[in-house]
């Protein structure tokens, strides 16, 4: 019962949950001894449509009982929940300590069914339909908030479901980065090159893929990255897996492929993060989800159930 | 009134005519109306035009401390009341309503429309209810919604015209508590011999028989909240557990609360339900009007009341019809004396009026001092069933239930839900079409296995691209699937526009269900 700064706001609640009861009981006994005659009201005093009026009647004694019943029951509610300022309660109940006891039967009743696929090999689980099929339910609750129901990703956040991987497409690899999470970091550079040189460069970068540019600022910016891109996308430009700096070769664009997004990535620089979610969801679960995430991209295990 | 003045000779009179008349029990009665009698000034005749009396509660319980001068109770002590066995025409349509009801209550969770299908059956843990050929799914709570709508609407219809017939032939309350009240006279005997036993000491006889009544009792009740769990859970396989002691905790907990909830009402409780808990039992009196048929004691014809001889002329004695026996209060179940006029209390289960008659006929006056009528018939007006209440509850009631047939008739028995996806408001495919994403959940709410055809249209040249185009559906399944619908830019006419999902069955052309989406895209100008 520590939620209060000071002690002296759990005293006063016991105090006045104290005396509310104690008055209760008292107005309670008091009403029960009856009135005076000639202090009652024949009626209660309203009439409606011409002549419908209600006498005021006695209540039937059970109706009194139930006071006295819901009195006591208030008492007791008092002794076994806290309620009362200092005092914690028998039971020591807490709304936290109510969470903690139904997570852990809800982890023993539901927690096998996840545990016997985590021993399995991801591959194997991925040709599991039972399995897939708990690994969507587990996709649907964590992951479309960002990744989309379809796995489809969106700006900024990768699909899932293509055969480009920024951090490798292995099972152990995809599982490592839901365990773990990912942090990619693209630096800006919009200082260092200037507006000629970002303009250059990225005609360079959309010539990797393939697209049209002009050959002549595609050289003068190849210049530049090989000076200042190479370390981390490599001298072909395809990339690394280690780090996770995207293939720039295969015209997939996780902030755009237009060529003003393009020039702000390398201008602005980019932050991707990936939260870790192995403390979270434990290693049972995250299993299953690598697992449906593996299957997204590779037909051949889906085609093998 | 006759009631005030010297009840000391009132009993005396009685007893010598007690032969003559049907009236084994006048002295007992008569003090006990005596100690009920309402004031004088609370006769509805001072206040209320003749007949035209509202139930207001006009009755005085005794109260607590009545003998106590110095101060007047705010509680009163429950008076249980004996209800004296009845026969005749409206006891004899009570029995076979109450066997009717108690017959469809008992009997229905046993019957099976298809194999091991139980034809009345809620299903909460599969979220289905059965109700005979038909399966309903919670996306059907409509037309529980309508069910309640037209179950008011005939309350009200009947009230209108027939009084608190509900209350005192089909309401559960009565029903129960006239079994209950039947079983008590079966162990206990009759009026006279329950008021006895009553009053006896804990004797062998007194526990022989209140063990007897307490145990018949309980098997009852508990064979009532056992029907009831099986109107929610498999009536058959419930019984297996029953008799195995094997039922699950929660069915053993509404067993045992309905059990109680039943032997409290319907054995303690009774006519103070009606009294002091019903709001139905409230709100229908201020429905009333003067041509709704009401029980009611004929003043004009009665007063003044007296005890006589059979062959005595009530006029040369300057009395009226009613020979004061009281078998109107004893065969009461809510307590009340009918003669006061109508009081809030009276569930129109018309014992007095029963009894009564058969009063009539052996003092030879013609039947109906207390009879079935109206307040306009009272005052020897004419009375009108058609009136505008009467034809707007019945019109209203006959819209809505055939509304309900029809539409339950045509009901579809397939549901689509489209769940778009909120975070990303579209994205553009590598070829620069425009892709929105869609969770959709089909529900085949059908007894039988379908194949479906799953299509979406709204935007010139817009292609899905999902998990399954073509899908097969078990009875009673959800399928929850993800598809990507996309579109030309150039096609889209607005930022947001209208689409359709639409699942056909691909066996039968009415298996139709069709949901509005929204498309979100760039507009090309």
């Amino acid at each position: 019962m520590a939620d209060f700064t000071s002690k002296f706001w759990e005293w006063y609640i016991l105090i006045i949950v104290a005396l509310s009861i104690a008055a209760c009981f008292a107005l309670v006994i008091w009403m029960s001894r009856g009135r005076k005659p000639g202090t009652k009201v024949e009626t209660m005093g309203h009439v409606w449509d011409e002549n419908l009026a209600e006498f005021n009647n006695p209540l039937p004694i059970w109706w009194l009982y139930m006071f006295y019943i819901t009195l006591v029951f208030g008492i007791v509610y008092l002794l076994i929940y806290p309620g009362s300022g200092v005092f914690a309660g028998a039971f020591k109940w807490s709304e936290v300590g109510q969470y903690e006891q139904e997570m852990k039967v809800a982890e023993q009743k539901y927690g096998p069914l996840y545990e016997k696929f985590r021993t399995q090999d991801i591959k194997l689980v991925a040709s599991n339909p039972e399995a897939l099929k708990m690994g969507q339910r587990l996709f649907m609750t964590y992951c479309t908030a960002c990744h989309g129901s379809d796995a489809g990703g969106g700006p900024g956040f990768p699909n899932l479901r293509d055969q480009d991987w920024l951090y490798g497409g292995q099972p152990e690899t995809i599982k490592a980065s839901i365990m773990d999470g990912r942090n990619g970091a693209m630096p800006p550079w919009g200082a260092v090159l200037g507006s000629e040189g970002l303009h250059n460069v990225s005609e360079y970068v959309m010539s990797l893929s393939g697209r049209k540019v002009n050959a002549e600022a595609a050289v003068a910016g190849k210049e530049k990255f090989q000076q200042l891109c190479v370390a981390c996308h490599g001298a072909d430009g395809k990339g690394n897996p280690a780090m996770g700096a995207p293939n720039l070769t295969d015209n997939v664009w996780l902030y755009g492929g237009s060529q003003g997004a393009i020039v702000k990535s390398i201008s602005d620089g980019r932050n991707g993060r990936m939260p870790a979610h192995g403390e979270f969801l434990g290693d049972a679960k995250v299993h299953l989800l690598a697992a449906y995430i593996y299957s997204l991209s590779n037909k051949e295990s889906k085609a093998a159930k | 009134m006759t009631h005030d003045g010297n009840p000391t000779d009132k009993p005396e009179k009685g007893e010598e005519k007690k032969e003559n008349i049907y009236v084994p029990s006048l002295v007992e009665a008569q003090a006990e109306i005596a100690a009920k009698r309402t004031r004088v000034d609370r006769e509805p005749e001072q206040g209320a035009p003749p007949g035209r009396v509202r139930p207001t509660g006009g009755q005085r319980v005794p109260m607590l401390a009545e003998a106590d001068a110095a101060l007047e109770a705010l509680y009163a002590r429950h008076k249980k009341v004996y209800p004296r066995e009845v026969h005749g025409l409206f006891a004899n349509l009570r029995v076979m309503l109450a066997s009717l009801t108690l017959g469809i209550y008992y009997g229905l969770p046993w019957f099976n429309w298809g194999e091991g299908r139980q034809a009345f059956l809620i299903d909460l843990p599969e979220r289905k209810f059965n109700l005979f050929a038909w399966t309903f799914w919670p996306q059907d709570l409509f037309y529980l919604a309508v069910i309640l709508i037209l179950s008011a609407l005939l309350l009200f219809f009947f009230t209108a015209i027939l009084g608190r017939v509900w209350c005192g032939f089909t309401c559960p309350q009565t029903v129960w508590t006239e079994v209950f009240l039947w079983i008590e006279r079966k162990i206990d005997g009759d009026r006279m011999k329950q008021m006895k036993l009553a009053k006896l000491p804990w004797n062998r006889e007194k526990i022989v028989k209140r063990t007897a009544k307490y145990g018949a009792w309980v098997l009852f009740s508990l064979w009532t909240g056992f029907t009831f769990v099986g109107f929610f859970t498999p009536i058959r396989e419930l019984a297996v557990s029953a008799f195995s002691f094997t039922l699950s905790p929660w069915e053993a907990f509404w067993v045992f609360f309905y059990g109680f909830a039943t032997f409290g009402n319907a054995g303690f409780m009774r006519e103070q339900v009606c009294t002091y808990m019903c709001p139905y039992a409230r709100f229908q009196g201020a429905m009333f009007d003067p041509n709704t048929l009401i029980i009611s004691y004929d003043k004009v014809r009665g007063e003044p009341r007296g005890a006589r001889g059979r062959i005595v002329d009530p006029k040369s004695q300057n009395l009226g019809h009613c020979i004061d026996c009281t078998l109107c209060v004893q065969v009461c179940p809510t307590g009340i004396d009918i003669r006061n006029g109508l009081q809030y209390q009276c569930i129109a289960c018309v014992a007095c009026v029963d009894v009564c008659d058969t009063v009539m006929d052996k003092m030879g006056y013609p039947r109906g001092l207390i009879r079935y009528t109206t307040e306009n018939a009272l005052e020897g007006k004419p009375s009108r069933i058609l009136r505008p209440r009467v034809l707007i509850y019945g019109s209203l009631l006959g819209a809505i239930a055939a509304a309900l047939v029809i539409s339950v008739l045509l009901r579809i028995p397939l549901d689509v839900d489209v769940i778009r996806d909120r975070n990303t408001l579209y994205r553009e495919t590598d070829d620069g079409l425009v892709e929105n994403v869609y969770t959709l959940r089909i529900l085949n709410m059908d007894n039988s296995a379908h194949a479906y055809k799953l299509t979406a249209d709204g935007i010139e040249g817009m292609r899905m691209q999902g998990d399954a185009e073509r899908l097969t559906i078990e009875s009673g399944q959800v399928r929850e699937l993800v598809v990507r619908l996309q579109a030309d830019p150039v096609n889209l006419k607005e930022r947001s526009s209208h689409i359709r999902f639409r699942v056909q069955a691909e066996d039968s052309a009415n298996l139709v269900a069709t949901e509005e989406a929204r498309f979100l895209g760039p507009v090309i100008r």
